[in-house]
C-alpha cells in the first residue's frame, strides 16, 4: 500500500515526486513508457524557462511560471543540471506587432516579471546581429533561460528515487476505483493500492480525470515540429528569439540549446492521434519558413534531426490543478509554460494533498544533491584520475560527436533509475545526439547496455517495448 | 611527449602513409587509432574487390588492410589503439584520450590526418515521419552483420545506391532477409557499376531511380515507408506515393569526410569535398599537417586511397627533413563544366617527382566526352572517356614537365563533348 501514487513520469510527475520525497511517505510513480521523461510533452519541447509575461494576469499559468522560473537556479545547481539565463527577445516587424510587444511588457510587469525592457532596432541588432534588419522593436526578458527538459526531469526523478520514491515503468493505468477509501489502481502490470493519487498524465490526463470522476475537460492535442542544427550553427543567436505571439501560440522561435546547438520551431497543428509524434514535410517547411522571418540566413543546411512534441492543450484556458475526487489531485493539461512552472506546480500539488489529509512528516535524510553527474571530459584533472582508477573505460570515447566515454555511459546505466534503452542513454549523456545521430555509436551503446544489464543483445530496445534493433543471429 | 610524425587514424590511409614515411627515412612514427584494431572501415568490408590496382588481385577488405598492418609491424612502426584524438592545434599539438593513461598531449614534427569519413543519417536528410527502431545507416548494419553476427531485420528497403547500400543489399539477401528495393533519388547511381551488377541484378533486387522515401511509419519498430517518384528538382511528385511494408530501412545516402579535428586546427576546408584543401604533397593549408584518404574526399576504391596516402607519407617525411620546397610558384586547380572538384587543389611543381595524379568527380552521367585540362585557354591535355558518372572517380596523370611549363597559375579541368 502506497501513501501516494503519481500517474505519469513527465516533468510534472517528477517534480511532484521530488517534492514528496522530502517527507516520510511511501510513494510510487506509474509510467506507461519505458523511461522517465519519455512518454509525453517532456521529451520534446522548446526547453525554455519562460520569464512569465505571456499568460494572462491572475491565471495559474502566470503565477506558477514566475514562481517556477525563480526556483530554477537553486534546483539546477543542487542537481548539477545545466541551466543558463540567456534571456529572450520577442521581436516586432510592424506597427501591430509593436503594439502587441508593448502589451506583453505591461502584462509582464503585472505578472511580476523582473528586468523587462523594450529595445529599439539598434540595440537589438547590436546584441543579435543576425536578426533581420527590418526588426522595429523587441521585448527583452533577462530572466528567460534554457535547459534540457528531459535532463531536468530525469534529474528530478533521480533525486526522488534516491530519496525513496519508486518508479514503475511500462506500467499503464487502465482503471481506478475506490474500495474502503483506498484507491485501487489497475494497470497492465498488476494492481496498486494507495491513499492518495496525483494525476500528472499529460496528454492522457483527461482520461485519468474521468477515472477519478472529476469535472470534465478534454485534451485537444496539438503538434509542434522542430529542426535541430549542428553545433557549428550554435552561435547564430545568443538569446531565445520569439516572434510576436498570435492566438495560435508563441510563433516559431530561434534559440540556442543548452548544449550549444541551435534549433527552430515549433509550429502548431491540431491532431487527432495523441501519440503521433511524426514529423511532416509540410510542418518542417512551415517551421523553416517561419524561422526565416526572424533570421533570414536559416536554411535546411546543417540540420541534424527534426522532431515533434505534443502539447496537452485543453478546452479550458489554464492549467487544471484541482481535486477531482477526495484524496486525488489533478496536475492536468499542463501545456506551456509547464516546464518553467513545474517546480511551483509541485509545491501547489503538495498543498492540495495536505488539504486532502496527507500528513507530512519531514524526511530528515532528504538529500537534494545528485552524485557523480560529471562527464569524464568535463572533470578536472584530479577527478579524471580518480575516475580512471575506478574504471579505465572512462578513457574510451564511444560517442565521438559529443565526446562521451564508455565510463559515462556505464554511469548513466548504473545511476538511480538508470538508462535501460538506447534512447535512455541518449537522454542522460547525449551519446547519439550529435551530428551523426548515433550512426557510429549506436551499435557500441547496444553492446554496453547488453553487457551491463545482463540481457541478450536482441533484447536491447531503442525506446518503448517493441522497438528492438536486432532480429536474431546471422546464419 | 614529442614525436617526429603522428598519424591520426589507422585505416588504409594512415597505414600507407606510415609505411611510406618510414621508407623515406622517418623512424619516429606513432599511429593513433580509436578503434580496438587497425584497418579502419575495411574491417567490416568482408566482400571481395579491393586491391586490383595496387596488388593486381582481388582481396577482401580485411585481407587488403592485413597486408599493410603486416608491413607496419615488420617496420616496427609504433601504434596506439583505443586512443581517440580529441584535438589538434595549428602548432601540431595533439590531445588524445586512452583508457590506460587518460588524456595526454603530443608535440608532433608533422601530422598526417587520416580519419576517414562518416555516413549521412536520416536527420541530415530530414525525412519526415515517426521515429521507430529499424532505421540504420548501411554501415552500422554492416558492422552488426559482418562483425558481430547479428541480423538487423527481415524486410528491407534501402535508400540510396551508395556502395555500402548495394553491398548490404546482397549481404542481407544472403542472410535470408527480403530486400524489397533500392531507391535512388538521382537518375543515376553513386555506387560502382560492378556493385550494381553483382549485388542487385544477380539477386533480382529492383533499383528505382528518381525515387525517395517521403514518410516513415511505425511507433516502436518500423512498419513501413511511403516511397514516391521525384521530379527533376528532386521534389516528390504528388500521386506517385506508394506504401511499402518493411521493418528495416537502410540508409546509404552519402559519406561525409570527418573533419572536426581539421577545423579545430584552422585548416582550410573545401566546400565541395568537405575535406581539407591539399597540395601535390597532400599538405593542408596548415604547414606540417598532411591529409589523405576519405578525410580529404570520399573514395570508392581503396587503391586510390593508398596511392594518395603514399604521397602524404612521403610529403610528411620531406617536410620533417626540410626537403619540401616552399617556392612561390603555385598552380591552383579548378573543376568546370561538369567536373565538381579536383584534388589536389594546389600544385608546386618543384615538389613533384614524376607526375601528379589528379582525382576528380563529375556532377552527372555524361557519354562520349573529353576531360580537357586547360591553362590560359590552351589545352594542356585531353583524354577521351566513353562514359563518366558521379559514382566513379576519374583520374588523370600530368607529367612534371608539363606542369613546369605552365606559366599561368590556374589549371582548369573541364568536360567537353567528343
Ligand atoms: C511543442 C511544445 C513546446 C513547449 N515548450 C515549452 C517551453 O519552452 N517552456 C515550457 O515551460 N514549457 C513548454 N512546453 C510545455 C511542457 O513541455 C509541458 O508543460 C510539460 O512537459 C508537461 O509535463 P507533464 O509531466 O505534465 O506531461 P508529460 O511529459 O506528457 O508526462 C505525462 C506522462 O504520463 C504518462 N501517462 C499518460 N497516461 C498514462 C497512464 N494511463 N498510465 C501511466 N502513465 C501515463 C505519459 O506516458 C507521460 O510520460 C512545451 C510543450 C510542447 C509540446
Ligand atoms: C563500406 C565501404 C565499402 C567499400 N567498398 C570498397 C570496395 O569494394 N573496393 C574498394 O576498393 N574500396 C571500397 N571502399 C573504399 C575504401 O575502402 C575506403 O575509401 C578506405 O577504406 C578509406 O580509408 P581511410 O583510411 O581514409 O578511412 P577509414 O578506413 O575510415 O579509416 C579511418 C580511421 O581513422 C580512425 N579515426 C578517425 N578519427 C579518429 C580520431 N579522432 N582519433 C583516432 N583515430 C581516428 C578511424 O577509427 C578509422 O580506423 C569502401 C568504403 C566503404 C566505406
Amino acid at each position: 500500500m502506497y501513501d501516494v501514487i503519481i500517474i505519469g513520469s513527465g516533468v510534472i510527475g517528477a517534480a511532484v515526486a521530488r517534492e514528496l520525497s522530502k517527507y516520510d511517505l511511501k510513494v510510487a510513480v506509474l509510467e506507461k513508457s519505458s523511461d522517465a521523461a519519455n512518454g509525453g510533452s517532456t521529451k520534446a519541447n522548446s526547453g525554455i524557462v519562460h520569464a512569465g509575461y505571456d499568460a494572462k494576469e491572475g491565471s495559474l499559468k502566470a503565477k506558477l511560471n514566475v514562481l517556477g522560473n525563480k526556483m530554477y537556479d537553486e534546483l539546477c545547481s543542487q542537481m548539477d543540471v545545466k541551466f543558463k539565463r540567456n534571456g529572450s527577445l520577442v521581436i516586432a516587424f510592424d506597427d501591430e506587432e509593436v503594439k502587441e510587444v508593448k502589451k506583453l511588457y505591461e502584462r509582464g510587469i503585472k505578472n511580476g516579471v523582473e528586468g523587462l525592457e523594450i529595445w529599439d532596432r539598434e540595440r537589438i541588432l547590436k546584441e543579435e546581429p543576425n536578426i533581420n534588419k527590418t526588426v522595429i522593436s523587441a521585448l527583452y526578458a533577462p530572466t528567460a533561460g534554457i535547459v534540457s527538459p528531459f535532463e531536468f526531469a530525469i534529474a528530478l526523478s533521480e533525486v526522488a528515487n534516491s530519496n525513496g520514491v519508486e518508479f514503475k515503468f511500462n506500467t499503464c493505468v487502465k482503471n481506478i476505483y475506490k474500495e474502503n477509501d483506498i484507491f485501487v489502481i489497475e494497470t497492465n502490470n498488476g494492481i496498486y493500492n494507495s491513499k492518495f493519487i496525483v494525476n500528472a498524465a499529460g496528454i492522457h490526463s483527461d482520461e485519468i480525470n474521468d477515472m477519478l470522476h472529476g469535472e470534465k475537460f478534454k485534451i485537444l492535442p496539438r503538434r509542434g515540429e522542430y529542426c535541430l542544427y549542428d553545433k557549428v550553427c550554435g552561435d547564430l543567436v545568443n538569446m531565445t528569439i520569439f516572434q510576436t505571439p498570435t492566438e495560435k501560440g508563441k510563433g516559431i522561435l530561434v534559440s540556442p540549446t543548452i548544449h550549444g546547438n541551435m534549433f527552430v520551431g515549433p509550429n502548431a497543428v491540431d491532431i487527432d492521434e495523441r501519440e503521433d509524434v511524426s514529423t511532416t514535410q509540410d510542418g518542417l517547411d512551415e517551421v523553416l519558413q517561419g524561422a526565416k522571418k526572424s533570421v533570414s540566413s536559416i536554411s535546411s543546411r546543417n540540420i541534424i534531426t527534426s522532431f515533434t512534441g505534443i502539447r496537452s492543450r485543453t478546452d479550458k484556458d489554464d492549467f487544471i490543478i484541482n481535486v477531482p475526487e477526495r484524496g486525488a489531485v489533478n496536475a492536468a493539461g499542463i501545456e506551456s509554460p509547464g516546464l518553467s512552472s513545474s517546480p511551483a506546480i509541485a509545491v501547489m500539488v503538495l498543498q492540495l494533498l495536505k488539504k486532502e489529509g496527507l500528513s507530512l512528516v519531514k524526511n530528515n535524510n532528504f538529500n537534494p544533491y545528485r552524485k557523480n553527474t560529471k562527464l569524464f571530459l568535463e572533470m578536472n584533472e584530479e577527478e579524471r584520475e580518480a575516475a580512471l582508477k575506478t574504471n579505465p573505460s572512462y578513457g574510451r570515447i564511444i560517442c565521438r560527436c559529443e565526446s562521451i566515454t564508455e565510463g559515462d555511459i556505464i554511469n548513466a546505466i548504473k545511476r538511480p533509475i538508470g538508462a535501460k534503452t538506447i534512447d535512455g542513454v541518449k537522454k542522460r549523456v547525449r551519446a547519439g545526439m550529435g551530428r551523426c545521430q548515433g550512426g557510429f555509436c549506436m551499435p557500441r551503446v547496444l553492446d554496453i547496455l547488453s553487457r551491463e544489464l545482463g540481457i541478450p543483445k536482441e533484447a536491447v530496445e531503442k525506446s518503448d517495448v517493441g522497438s528492438f534493433i536486432l532480429t536474431g543471429k546471422t546464419k | 611527449m614529442k614525436r617526429e610524425l603522428v598519424i591520426i587514424g589507422g585505416g588504409p590511409a594512415g597505414l600507407a602513409a606510415a609505411v611510406e614515411a618510414h621508407n623515406n627515412g622517418i623512424n619516429d612514427i606513432l599511429i593513433l587509432e580509436r578503434d580496438k584494431n587497425l584497418g579502419g572501415i575495411l574491417q567490416q568490408c568482408i566482400h571481395n574487390g579491393f586491391g586490383l590496382h595496387i596488388f593486381g588481385e582481388q582481396l577482401t577488405g580485411p585481407e587488403y588492410s592485413e597486408r599493410f598492418i603486416k608491413k607496419v609491424n615488420e617496420l616496427n612502426i609504433e601504434y596506439m589503439l583505443d586512443t581517440m584524438v580529441l584535438n589538434i592545434d595549428s602548432s601540431r599539438k595533439i590531445t588524445a584520450l586512452t583508457p590506460k593513461t587518460g588524456v595526454f598531449e603530443i608535440e608532433a614534427g608533422a601530422v598526417v590526418l587520416a580519419m576517414g569519413c562518416r555516413e549521412r543519417t536520416r536527420g541530415a536528410l530530414n525525412i519526415p515521419g515517426s521515429r521507430p527502431s529499424g532505421i540504420l545507416t548501411a554501415g552500422a548494419a554492416q558492422r552488426f552483420v559482418n562483425m558481430e553476427g547479428y541480423m538487423v531485420g527481415k524486410k528491407v528497403v534501402i535508400l540510396g545506391s551508395g556502395d555500402i547500400g548495394l553491398i548490404m543489399a546482397r549481404r542481407m539477401t544472403l542472410e535470408g532477409a527480403e530486400v524489397k528495393m533500392v531507391l535512388e533519388i538521382m537518375p543515376y547511381s553513386t555506387g560502382l557499376k560492378r556493385n550494381i551488377a553483382q549485388c542487385l541484378v544477380d539477386y533480382d533486387i529492383p533499383l528505382y531511380f528518381n525515387h525517395t522515401v517521403v514518410n516513415i511509419h511505425g511507433k516502436n519498430r518500423l512498419e513501413g515507408v511511403t516511397v514516391a517518384e521525384v521530379d527533376e528538382y528532386r521534389k516528390p511528385i504528388a500521386g506517385t506515393e506508394k506504401y511499402v511494408e518493411c521493418d528495416t530501412l537502410l540508409l546509404s545516402v552519402g559519406l561525409i569526410p570527418e573533419n572536426e579535428l581539421s577545423k579545430g586546427a584552422g585548416i582550410e576546408i573545401s566546400g565541395i569535398t568537405s575535406g581539407p584543401v591539399v597540395d601535390e604533397s597532400m599538405q593542408t593549408s596548415v604547414e606540417g599537417i598532411f591529409a589523405c584518404g576519405n578525410v580529404v574526399h570520399v573514395h570508392d576504391l581503396v587503391d586510390f586511397v593508398t596511392q594518395e596516402s603514399y604521397l602524404a607519407g612521403k610529403g610528411a617525411a620531406k617536410f620533417i627533413k626540410g626537403e619540401l620546397s616552399k617556392s612561390k610558384k603555385v598552380i591552383s586547380t579548378l573543376g568546370e563544366n561538369g567536373i565538381r572538384y579536383v584534388v589536389p587543389q594546389k600544385i608546386n611543381p618543384d615538389n613533384v617527382d614524376d607526375s601528379v595524379n589528379f582525382f576528380m568527380r563529375v556532377d552527372n552521367v555524361y557519354k562520349n566526352v573529353f576531360i580537357e585540362v586547360l591553362s590560359e585557354g590552351k589545352t594542356v591535355l585531353k583524354v577521351k572517356r566513353p562514359v563518366v558518372s558521379p559514382g566513379e572517380m576519374e583520374n588523370i596523370k600530368i607529367k612534371r614537365e608539363i606542369l613546369e611549363n605552365i606559366n599561368f597559375n590556374k589549371l582548369i579541368f573541364s568536360l567537353k563533348e567528343a
